[in-house]
């Protein structure tokens, strides 16, 4: 008989899965959720790289013809291309000589000399632009990824300093109740009712333009949604047993808050988040489109749908595509993995 | 019905349960046992031994990702339900067969009045209607002791108390005269006054209608009172199943002995609970001395409550306030080293008392004395002193513990709040050795809460108190969600404890015959006063108050208790 050797193992030996662990294993196996979050980590990286101009630096030359086509749609008739052509060479009339009675007449020469020092090269623009041109001939392709840059960094942005104000409001209202509570529920019901564009377009009216204001104003007034909901997860979790286990082992109130509760409710604040991104980029879509959005020296995928109405009556659809595509595959995709994150992180605790 | 006089015969009945994609989960492994006609059997087993799933195929309930393998046999009256289409079963559910669910409170549809939902039953399957099924409905009420039926016939479900919510369901399990009617877990979310009626309405109508019961159940002491035959399971596998005077008093298997004597008992008290472990090592007869209890007259008080009162407040209209007084007045003394057991039913303020001791909810009026010091009157720094000394242990296991921290985390916090030990390494070797002490491996410390069993949770709990070295330890239902198995450990652990360390414990429980085991003292609350302190052994031989005579008097006494005295 042999003796049986107990193999003690060493707690820090073994880590066992963490709640995390268990969720990224969960999200793993979900095929929907992980091409969604393949695309977003595309989009993503899309945007970086232009942000840090590796990638559509020179999206505001105008590198073709006046709505230039598309390549693969090369034979296309372009007639405001001729028409601009045409506009450029037409008065080909000869010029009436005014010398005899011109007194600037004898300088002419001298002009005409100075005039062919100043080289002006006037480049070839191309009559085909990868996925077509705008109106000044600029490539809708590149506008569509310097728009993604905008678009995207500003639903990023906005969803979580919104999600910020949003969740420190929420847990103050559901842990502390009462007094606290009542304030932020009036202010809460104040700021619902007022219609939600028209809030955003007073923002908008008081503000001036640009990136920043998009992103205060989409974080000011998209936080109530979030609020109501942390709040309400708060109030649900301040009942717990643990909370009270961490209120009798002495546990202050701001640990029990954010590091006891927060963890618990970090799920609903997550799809929160990451649905807000999607509602904030086709915001900016809209505040854009509406003109209260990005500056004009800037390109983003709402100026550019703006800019696609008046060039769909002539069919020009490529700007319009370009965009549009983008943001639906960007928030379908985005949308997806929101969902694919909720079963994921969904505590089903045994 | 067979030839046999069975009127339900299951053989080799196997359930497995889809898991993830490729996981299968064997709930029920192969069982086989037989109903007599107008018998009451009694399926009895710990959570997990698959007895509510073995009812709940008879019926075809079983969630959608079951799986009952071909070989599987229920058969009724000559008929094999494993193989009966859904309308079939559809048609047999509520008319031949019925079954009582524990919770009455989520079985009853709450927006409709108990008699709407009796007619359905009536209409489905009985064909009445209108003015037929209305006088039907009262009649049903009136048989299952609802007082006032004709009018009660109109309440809804959450007009009535717990106790006449189960009594309006059995109404509805026994309108159509079922032949079978199966009962899982009927009384354990009710009180053991209410429990006692339960139990002797379910036996008066099986005799009545002639019916078969299927009792399922976790708790010995009742199958004892009510069962004909009963069958033993443990993990998917019948151990033992025959006559109940066979089951209780020459029980042949190790789980059905070691479930009999793991339970407290009224009648003994011994150092310490025999545990499954025991018996399966033969150490069974060890420590089967008995333990004295009951105060000395020299003890030193380390708690007392002196009137201690708490009202809570419930908003009524726009500015309206309505008083709910929990606790009234409420006095006593905790003497170091022993422990005081509170009983009550549920609505007793018993739990409140625990709390508000703690501070967890703050006293409306009265003081509590922790040597010496009123510890309400503290501000929140100067309690903090006192925070450390005095612990709580709750009853959920499940919920006590935060599911986001390791083990680690949650016992190196509260040393962490209170500058226990010095450093992270020093905290973790405390740790450790408390996870030694309470009977969990090293390998715990990265484990999170999601990984353990329920007694293994509330062991937990126990070394996060621990790590504060209390003197007073609440015990608010502590061991009330265990199984009688993992409670006998819990039990012990607890004891033991008390003797290394000198705890004293407030125990606080609906179950008479722990609090009987672990105190010194008891102390019986109704409605949140009161009705009576005294030893231990003093109130459970001679009670002074009617109350504490009626609490005693309904808990179940299990086979020797009942039947085999008579």
């Amino acid at each position: 008989m042999s003796a049986v050797m107990t193999n003690h193992v060493s707690p820090t030996a073994q880590e066992s899965p963490g709640l995390w662990a268990l969720a990224w294993r969960r999200l793993r196996a979900d095929r929907v959720g992980m091409v969604s979050l393949v695309v977003v980590i595309l989009f993503v990286a899309l945007m970086l790289a232009s942000f840090l101009g590796l990638i559509a630096k020179d999206w505001n030359q105008e590198r073709g013809v006046s709505y230039a086509n598309p390549s693969f749609l090369a034979h296309l008739e372009n007639l405001e291309a001729a028409n601009a052509t045409a506009k450029d060479s037409a008065p080909k009339a000869e010029p009436v000589d005014l010398s005899d009675i011109d007194p600037l007449a004898p300088r002419y020469k001298e002009w005409e000399e100075r005039a062919a020092k100043i080289a002006v090269t006037e480049t070839k623009r191309s009559e085909t632009l990868p996925f077509g041109g705008d109106k000044w001939g600029r490539d809708v392709l590149q506008k569509a990824i310097k728009g993604s840059e905008v678009s995207i960094f500003v639903g990023l942005t906005a969803a979580f300093f919104a999600t910020l104000i949003g969740t420190v409001l929420g847990a103050m209202a559901g842990y502390w109740g009462g007094r606290v509570n009542d304030f932020l529920e009036w202010f809460y019901n104040i700021f619902t009712s007022i219609p939600y564009i028209l809030l955003i377009l007073a923002f908008a009216a008081v503000f001036k333009r640009g990136l920043d204001t998009i992103i205060v104003i989409l974080a000011l007034t998209g936080w109530t949604g979030i609020y109501r909901l942390v709040r309400a997860e708060y109030i649900k979790h301040c009942g717990r047993e643990y909370v009270k286990a961490a209120q009798a082992i002495g546990a202050s109130h701001l640990s029990r808050m954010f590091v006891h509760i927060l963890p618990n409710a970090s799920h609903v604040v997550l799809v929160q988040l990451s649905l807000h991104v999607v509602g904030f980029i086709k915001a900016e879509v809209i505040l854009s489109f509406l003109g209260l959005g990005v500056p004009v020296d800037m390109v983003s995928w709402g100026t550019m749908l703006a800019e696609a109405q008046n060039e769909l009556v002539i069919g020009k659809w490529w700007q319009l595509f370009a965009a549009g595509a983008s943001m639906a595959v960007l928030v379908t995709a985005f949308s997806m993995l929101t969902d694919s994150l909720r079963d994921a992180l969904d505590p089903k605790i045994k | 019905m067979t030839q046999s006089g069975n009127l339900l015969e299951v053989r080799d009945l196997r359930v497995n349960f889809r898991v993830g994609k490729n996981e299968i989960f064997e709930a029920v492994k192969g069982i086989s046992f037989d109903v007599p006609a107008n018998r009451t059997v009694a399926l009895v087993g710990e959570s997990g031994s698959g007895k509510s799933v073995s009812a709940m195929s008879i019926l075809g309930l079983l969630p959608d990702n079951a799986i009952v393998p071909e070989s599987a046999r229920i058969l009724y009256g000559g008929e094999d339900l494993a193989k009966a289409s859904a309308q079939r079963l559809q048609s047999l559910r509520g008319k031949e067969m019925s079954v009582i669910f524990q919770e009455p409170m989520t079985s009853l549809n709450p927006v409709f009045p108990v008699g709407e939902q009796i007619r359905e039953v009536l209409r489905l399957h009985m064909g009445l209607s209108g003015k037929a099924a209305k006088a039907r409905a009262v009649e049903l009420l009136a048989e299952v002791g609802i007082p006032d039926p004709a009018l009660r016939v109109n309440s809804f479900p959450h007009e009535m108390s717990g106790g006449q919510q189960q009594r309006v369901m059995i109404a509805m399990a026994i309108a159509c005269e079922p032949k079978l009617l199966i009962a899982d877990e009927p009384t354990t979310a009710l009180d053991v006054t209410i429990q006692r009626q339960i139990l002797e309405l379910i036996a008066k109508l099986q005799k009545r209608h002639q019916m078969a019961v299927l009792f399922i159940t976790h708790d010995l002491g009742v199958v004892g009172e009510i069962a004909d035959h009963v069958v033993v399971m443990q993990n998917g596998v019948v151990q033992e199943q025959g006559p109940v005077k066979a089951i209780f008093e020459s029980p042949q298997h190790v789980y059905t002995k070691a479930l009999l004597e793991c339970r407290p008992r009224l009648d003994r008290r011994p150092t310490r609970l025999p545990v499954i472990d025991d018996f399966l090592t033969g150490k069974a007869e060890m420590n089967l001395a008995e333990r004295k209890r009951g105060g000395q007259p020299g003890d030193a008080v380390i708690l007392e409550a002196k009137g201690l009162t708490k009202t809570f407040f419930l908003k009524e209209g726009l500015f309206g306030k309505r008083a709910v007084p929990a606790v009234k007045s409420v006095s006593f003394r905790l003497a170091k080293g022993r422990t005081l057991g509170l009983v009550g039913e549920s609505g007793s303020g018993k739990s409140t008392v625990g709390l508000t001791l703690m501070r967890l909810h703050e006293a409306t009026a009265g003081e509590v004395l922790f040597e010496g010091t009123n510890i309400l009157a503290l501000s929140d720094k100067e309690m903090m002193a006192y925070r450390r000394r005095i612990q709580i242990i709750f009853q959920n296991p499940y919920a006590s513990l935060n599911p986001r921290f390791t083990v680690g985390n949650i016992l190196m916090e509260p040393m962490k709040i209170h500058g226990i030990g010095v450093g992270a390494k020093e905290r973790a070797d405390m740790a450790l050795a408390l996870l030694n002490r309470v009977g969990l491996p090293p390998a715990s410390f990265n484990k999170y809460p999601h990984e353990f069993s329920g007694g293994q949770r509330q062991r937990i709990a126990i070394a996060r108190c621990l790590t504060m070295k209390p003197d007073v330890l609440i015990c608010d239902e502590s061991v009330s969600a265990l199984d009688v198995s993992v409670q006998a450990q819990v039990l012990n652990l607890l004891q033991d404890l008390q003797d290394e360390f000198k705890l004293s414990y407030i125990f606080i429980s609906h179950d008479l015959a722990v609090v009987k085991h672990i105190s010194d003292e008891i102390m019986v609350m109704n409605q949140g006063e009161v009705v009576e302190i005294g030893g231990s052994d003093e109130i459970y031989r001679g009670a002074q108050q009617d109350y504490t005579r009626r609490l005693l008097a309904a808990i179940p006494r299990g086979w020797a208790g009942s039947r085999a005295a008579a």
